[in-house]
């Protein structure tokens, strides 16, 4: 038999950071992902990376900016409230073009919300999130599996483009347990070999400088399609989706993350009724998977977009139908799970 | 099959350790298992649970509203879930920490004294093992000794003291069904 373990989401994010070459965690406490932090205190130290629980979240990610500016892969975690907290450091580090990464387990929102999970940061990470003209790569795990190997080629990504990337879970993923398989390779790509940017000490070469004030006349702009140009070959090449029976079907569920794995739940009870239901499940949430959406719009009948907010990634979807079928929502919100046999209605609803 | 087990009690009954046990077995027989905690303010003398699936197919969410089974190690956990078992389902609870008469219709119910079987065998913290392992008697969805082999894993090196104690429990419980 194959060889699993069982682990728990948080600790498989953990997990995964240190296989994909993360040489620095910055961590401050928030439930639900305090296993997180508590597992890189012990993990880091046994391999005699750097570990610091940070004062603040603000002072954790500007630890994840200092550390990358040196060549470092650096990460840290947190949970909605403090993802907001981080969101002036994420946006200079876009501005600055370093690689980072930053995983989100959401909770309940607004404001301090409560601690169950939660979908209500969808927004925040696929519209960049800090002020400013900018956006990341958001992965979006659906178990504990993924959770593990979306942290580790995370890394690989930020290194890729010189840009952060987040990872969107929820409080669900980071507290279950599940087995995983262990995959390790390593972690060190191509990309991180040759970091010929960053401020190791300008002995014996020219000064260099990174920095995301540019004031000179037009200089911005000039950097900003630079960035510009990045976001767009992200768009062609890291474009992740899981579909699964859209061939002969009616109706498409639409779900990432914790949602993806009722709606494909909902989607084997409709389906042994009888009822022609596919999935489209985004893995990456930006870029998002548009083409498999405008692909179908002429064969489907209908979209039901699933998520534990009161209506975000909805908006993608509609989106990408470009008004040409019809786009349903279901939700739940502030930690509401959405239920199987309501969704197998609306769907029936839909189909009438 | 699809097996969904609530376990309950007060937080130090071990409720959460009984769970991750039962799913580091199912994994180990080879089933897709989710192990989902109640977690945040929980703390010894208040209320734990957790939920476990076990099923041969892809399990959805990890967590449910209406159980196959629950494990209830205490009288509040018993009223907290009881209403939500599926029709003829199955509740096992800790009948030592049980006053009241219970009646619920078309669910089985397992009366299982294991706070006094596990005070008997030296120490009430392995209740816990008491009621786990009367329900893998019951339902078979793991065996006992694949149970007992996980127990050295889940127990790990620090706590290898406590792994004999905790097997003559589970295997107390198997018994007493």
């Amino acid at each position: 038999m194959e060889n699993r373990i069982l682990m728990q989401g948080n600790h498989a994010v953990g997990e995964g950071g240190l296989q994909g070459g993360c040489q620095a965690y910055f961590g401050y406490p928030i439930t639900p992902q305090n296993e997180l932090t508590q597992y890189m205190a012990k993990r880091m130290v046994e391999e005699r990376k750097v570990f610091i629980q940070a004062e603040s979240e603000l002072a954790a990610i500007n630890m994840v900016f200092g550390a990358s500016l040196v060549g470092a892969r650096a990460m840290t975690t947190s949970s909605s409230p403090g993802i907001s907290l981080k969101q002036e450091g994420i946006s200079y580090m876009v501005g600055c073009e370093l690689p980072g990464v930053i995983v989100n387990i959401q909770r309940g929102g607004p404001g301090l919300g409560n601690i169950a999970g939660a979908q209500g940061d969808y927004f925040q990470a696929t519209r960049g999130g800090g002020h400013g003209d900018y956006y990341l790569i958001v992965l979006a795990p659906d178990s504990v599996q993924e959770m593990y190997d979306l942290t580790r080629e995370a890394f690989d990504l930020a290194d890729k483009y010189r840009n952060p990337v987040i990872v969107l879970a929820d409080g669900i993923l980071g507290q279950m347990l599940e087995p995983v398989k262990i995959v390790k390779k390593n972690p060190m790509s191509n990309f991180s070999a040759k970091k010929d940017w960053i401020l190791d000490g300008c002995k014996g070469r020219k000064p260099r400088m990174v920095r995301s004030l540019l004031m000179g006349e037009g200089v911005l702009e000039e950097h900003n399609l630079k960035l510009g140009k990045k976001y767009e070959r992200m768009r062609k090449s890291e474009v992740r989706v899981e579909t699964d029976n859209l061939e002969d079907a009616e109706v498409a569920l639409v779900g990432y993350g914790i949602s993806a794995r009722i709606c494909k739940e909902a989607m084997e009870i409709a389906r042994q009724k009888g009822i022609k239901v596919g999935l489209v499940r985004p893995i990456t949430l930006w870029p998002f998977p548009e083409k498999v959406i405008a692909e179908n719009v002429d064969r489907l009948k209908a979209f039901l977009v699933i998520e534990m907010s009161l209506g975000q990634m909805v908006e993608d979807v509609r989106l990408a139908t470009n008004g040409k079928c019809p786009v349903y929502f279901y939700g739940r919100t502030g930690g509401g799970i959405p239920e199987v046999d309501v969704i197998v209605e609306r769907i029936e609803k839909i189909l009438k | 099959m699809r097996e969904e087990i609530i376990m309950a009690g007060f937080g130090g009954q071990g409720i959460m350790f009984a769970g991750t046990l039962l799913a580091h077995a199912a994994m180990e027989e080879g089933l897709n298992v989710t192990y989902f905690p109640s977690y945040g303010a929980e703390m010894r003398g208040g209320t734990a649970n957790c939920t476990v699936i076990i099923s041969d197919e892809n399990i959805g969410s990890p967590v449910v509203t209406n159980p196959s089974a629950l494990l209830a190690m205490n009288e509040s956990s018993l009223e907290k879930f009881s209403s939500k078992v599926k029709k003829d389902g199955l509740i096992i609870v800790n009948s030592s920490l049980l006053k009241k008469e219970i009646k619920i219709n078309d669910v089985e119910i397992l009366k299982i004294p294991a706070t006094e079987l596990a005070e008997k065998l030296g120490d009430n913290k392995v209740a816990n093992m008491v009621i786990l392992g009367a329900y893998i008697n019951r339902s078979k969805v793991v065996s006992l000794e694949r149970t007992m082999d996980s127990l050295k894993k889940v127990l790990g090196e620090g706590r290898k003291n406590l792994l004999k104690l905790n097997r003559e429990a589970l295997k107390k419980g198997e018994e007493n069904r």
